[in-house]
């Protein structure tokens, strides 16, 4: 019985490996999900961006940031982006002054808004960066948001 | 295994308005404990939002989102009654799925 039980597990394992190579399951999507390591060991702005594909970026004013000029407890800052460019495919948060610089990455498929809101950590007063890459172009807008109590501390 | 998350999604017009609370430590990997000790990092890596097989938004976090991670995003072609389906994994292995039922909004 527990042979026949191995047998099923085998065969399990097969038609999961067949449905990989025949396209059905796509990395990512089910089983382990992808992440970029790369780009979140990142320790600059420009770094990140290379590490997420692009070679550089411009300065947008078709991208929104809502975030607090002053936060009071850098363990939690609400940060959220907005992006006015057509074709809007990822909106990324990188924090230059973080020990690791990218915060988060957000993909929006059509029918998204390209607008995220989240909440993140703050070790200190830093410049936060919204990049956002549209139409295979890559966009960003800065913000400087003031810190009076850190939030990687130890 | 995780608490539930907390997950609202309200027509706002045309479109499902989707606010998520989970519950997860987010450790970064760099604090220390009482005793000098590195608290090893522990956190989402990956989070993925369905509605109807698919899919509406996917992230990828570092360890900078805060504890309790919190989202906010809009989408089209929602109705009400339908599901939404948020599921986050983490760098441990760990991992979470909750749906929450489109609510007709205001």
């Amino acid at each position: 019985m527990d042979a026949k039980r191995r047998e099923v597990l085998k065969t399990g394992g097969g038609v999961l490996a067949l449905a990989a190579a025949a396209g059905i399951l796509k990395p990512g999507e089910g089983l382990a999900q992808e992440w970029n390591k790369a780009a979140f060991d990142t320790r600059s702005v420009s770094d990140t961006i290379k590490a997420l594909g692009g070679s550089g970026s411009s300065p947008s004013g078709a991208i929104e940031i809502t975030a607090p000029d002053i936060a009071e407890n850098g363990a939690v800052v609400p940060v959220a982006v907005e992006s006015k460019l057509p074709r809007t495919q990822a909106i990324a948060i990188l924090i230059e002054k973080n020990p690791n610089t990218l915060s988060a990455e957000f993909e929006i498929p059509a029918g998204t808004d390209p607008f995220v809101s989240t909440r993140v950590k703050m070790a200190e007063t830093s410049n936060v960066y919204a990049l956002v890459i549209a139409d295979g172009k890559y966009f960003h807008a800065v913000k400087e948001i003031k810190v009076t109590i850190g939030g990687c501390g130890g | 295994m995780a608490d539930p998350m907390r997950i609202r999604a309200n027509m706002t017009g045309d479109k499902v308005e989707v606010k998520a609370l989970m519950a997860h430590e987010m450790e970064t990997g760099l604090r220390k404990d009482a005793k000098g000790n590195l608290v090893p990092s522990h956190f989402i890596r990956n989070v993925t939002v369905t509605h109807g097989g698919k899919t509406v938004l996917s992230a990828q976090w570092g360890t900078s989102i805060s504890k309790n991670p919190f989202m906010h995003f809009r989408f089209k072609g929602g109705k009400p009654g339908e599901k939404v389906t948020i599921s986050w994994i983490d760098n441990k292995g760990d991992k979470r799925t909750d749906e929450a039922t489109i609510a007709s909004g205001s």
